[in-house]
């Protein structure tokens, strides 16, 4: 059932989106300008020593974040991994706050319980990652399971990487989803790498063609394209609403850095990075856009304008307070995932 | 008031709670069609439903990983593991997703795992265990263990309704062996101590079926005055309970049913030696499984579990101290 819809890396002309907006695609192109330059900078901060731990980022994987993000619906949920920081930007979390999460501050999403891209700010329905690999797409489908529950048309969605379909998480979320029919969306990101294990040493059959011994569609997509990205999941969300369970959607792109700051990745050939540079996913974006009459210069300086303004802002908040390490450790009221933002002009153009 | 089984007083619970609040629901292993391994969820799926009384695949991980995804939607799951032991396979998703929830994204997760805990009709190494330390040991999981009816219910109703992972113990012995009174109606025990008897020469400190055998082993004991302090909650751990016990009595014995290291009891054990020193009259004396796997074969196992009458001996062994 695996079916292709593109080929990695391939620079097809800009076709005109049937479902994307002008507003929609600068939206989507600003989402992963936003991503890429909020890491840049943290790296910065993270080598001058105010970020502490270590510092991962997704340079290179920002169609893989942002491109789902933008067909899900406000009440929907996310799971949303570590080089996905365009979804939490879609969803509503500022970068100030990104930037104090990062550097272990009270006014981060998670006040400095957790660190660097371990948040999901529930305010605006995202579950934060565990280390542990794929837990969230457990997760995930039990929030598919509770929407199915409750007979509501939502949807859920989480990323995972390669490395983590070597784990029995992978096939009991993969078979519960099935067997329900689940309304949720996986979404592999195939960034060539776990850590420093290649694709040949972690399976011998390729995730997506797995998907058809569960019972559903597997999709194989450009991740380095965010429209098609953004359609995949698109349709994949259709699908969930009407009832016609999981999609998984496999992103093949390239984690372009090192596992971690601290990865000098020199298990990765040379010739692999430039091949993949020239795939830059905020290139192709840029080029559809300006191919369009828009004014892509300009956007860049906002941006631009916007992170340092978020630098300032969290570096002036404070440190969180030792003496308030043990508390809230348990909850005395209930606190639930909340809606976040929908982003799609379709949704606003009446699609549920 | 009624007079229930352990096992019937756990079903209640569930029972009353379904239907007074749709948010709950059921998850487990051939909890449906079947009504659960030991029948706790029997005649639940004519009156709840399919979507309500979850039949779900083998995978433990699943179960409780999915019910932490709906309890994050506002469904209030309660997790059937179908042997507690099994609860291994599910622990990375109680322990790492689960219990770190709050504290980190301040997300609460109102989820309940039941857990039919514990040894004594040769189960084996795998049918008879009894987990709690792991889950005392892992920050943001609730921990309790009734040891009556009137608890099981009432603890298992306080459960459902608290807003964090709660690990429920429900001891596989007590099922059909212990019955008692039970109130009509939704009411909720506290996560605290209970007074089982009251004494001052001797306080024996228990949980769950150890409870029933401290009373048994104390019952008449050479005109004895021993108390019994059935903790029901492992945590939050009612500190002020036990600390008063020791004060009014200044002997203890913990009784345990698990391996002996780092377990409830041992956790006991060095809050009164770091906190109720000055109030004591003698060692603080364990009784605890010895560290190994649970046996299969009747002698070897009750050579392990502790007996009614390796109790005795370590009360009178204590009084005479």
């Amino acid at each position: 059932m695996a079916t292709e819809t593109a080929q990695a890396g391939t620079d097809v002309p800009a076709p005109a989106p049937e479902h994307l907006t002008t507003e929609d695609r600068v939206g989507l192109l600003r989402a992963m300008l936003t991503m890429r330059g909020i890491e840049e900078r943290a790296m910065m901060l993270y080598r001058q020593g105010k970020v502490p731990g270590s510092f991962y980022d997704g340079f290179g994987q920002e169609a893989v974040s942002a491109g789902p993000a933008w067909a899900m619906h406000g009440h929907d949920r996310l799971c949303i991994l570590h080089r996905d920081l365009a979804a939490h930007l879609i969803r509503g979390v500022t970068p100030a706050r990104i930037f104090a999460q990062y550097m272990g501050r009270e006014a981060g999403i998670t006040r400095g319980r957790d660190g660097n891209v371990h948040f999901g700010d529930r305010t605006v329905g995202c579950v934060g990652m565990v280390s542990m690999l794929p837990d969230m797409m457990l997760v995930a489908t039990g929030l598919a399971m509770a929407f199915k529950l409750r007979g509501e048309q939502r949807a859920a969605l989480t990323w995972f990487g390669d490395g983590s379909t070597s784990r029995g998480d992978f096939h009991e979320a993969m078979n519960w989803a099935g067997v329900q029919r689940l309304p949720v969306i996986f979404v592999l990101e195939n960034n060539q790498y776990a850590y420093s294990t290649p694709l040949d040493q972690q399976f011998a059959v390729d995730p997506v063609e797995r998907a058809a011994a569960y019972g559903f569609p597997g999709v194989k997509v450009d991740g380095n394209d965010v429209e098609a990205m953004f359609e995949a999941t698109r349709q994949a969300r259709e699908r969930a609403i009407a009832g016609e369970g999981p999609t998984m959607i496999e992103a093949v792109t390239m984690r372009m850095h090192g596992h971690a700051a601290h990865d000098d990745m020199k298990y990765v050939p040379r010739e692999k990075i430039e091949e993949w540079r020239r795939k830059d996913p905020i290139d192709r974006q840029v080029r559809r856009l300006e191919a369009a009459g828009v004014d892509v210069a300009a956007l860049r300086q906002e941006v631009a304008a916007e992170i340092e303004r978020a630098v300032e802002e969290a570096l002036a908040t404070p440190m969180p307070d030792g003496n308030t390490a043990a508390d809230g450790v348990f909850a005395d009221e209930p606190a639930l995932l909340e809606d976040g933002t929908s982003r799609w002009s379709g949704f606003a153009a009446g699609a549920a | 008031m009624p007079t229930m089984t352990y096992l019937q007083a756990v079903s209640a619970a569930m029972r009353e709670e379904m239907r007074a609040d749709e948010r709950v629901f059921l998850m487990g292993e051939d909890i449906g069609v079947f009504g659960g391994a030991f029948k706790a969820t029997d005649g639940f799926l004519d009156e709840f439903g399919p979507a309500r009384v979850m039949d779900t695949p083998l995978a433990e991980s699943a179960i409780i990983g999915c019910a932490i995804g709906a309890a994050a939607e506002g469904l209030r799951p309660v997790a059937e593991m179908q042997f507690a032991d099994f609860v291994s396979c599910g622990f990375d998703q109680l322990v790492n997703v689960a219990g770190k929830m709050y504290y980190r994204q301040g997300l609460s997760v109102n989820l309940t795992v039941r857990l039919p805990s514990g040894g004594g009709f040769s189960g084996g190494p795998f049918h008879s265990q009894n987990p709690e330390a792991w889950f005392m040991h892992s920050p943001g999981l609730k921990v309790v263990a009734p040891a009556t009816p009137e608890d099981a219910k009432g603890l298992l109703i306080s459960a459902i309704r608290d807003p964090n992972p709660v690990v429920y113990l429900e001891h596989k012995h007590l099922y059909r062996r212990i019955k008692g009174d039970v109130p009509e109606g939704r009411y909720a025990t506290p996560f605290s101590a209970r007074v089982a008897r009251e004494g001052t020469d001797l306080v024996v400190i228990a949980h769950g079926a150890m409870v029933h055998t401290a009373l048994e082993a104390t019952a008449d004991l050479d005109g004895a005055s021993i108390e019994v302090l059935d903790l029901r909650s492992l945590v939050p751990l009612d500190e002020a309970a036990i600390l008063a016990s020791v004060r009014k009595c200044s002997k203890v014995v913990v009784v345990d049913e698990a391996n002996s290291t780092c377990s409830a009891g041992a956790e006991v054990a060095a809050l009164i030696a770091e906190k109720g020193f000055e109030d004591l009259d003698g060692p603080v004396v364990r009784v605890a499984t010895p560290d190994v796997p649970i046996p299969f074969s009747p002698p070897l196992e009750q050579a392990v579990l502790p007996q009614v009458d390796d109790v005795r001996e370590a009360v009178r062994e204590l009084l005479e101290y």
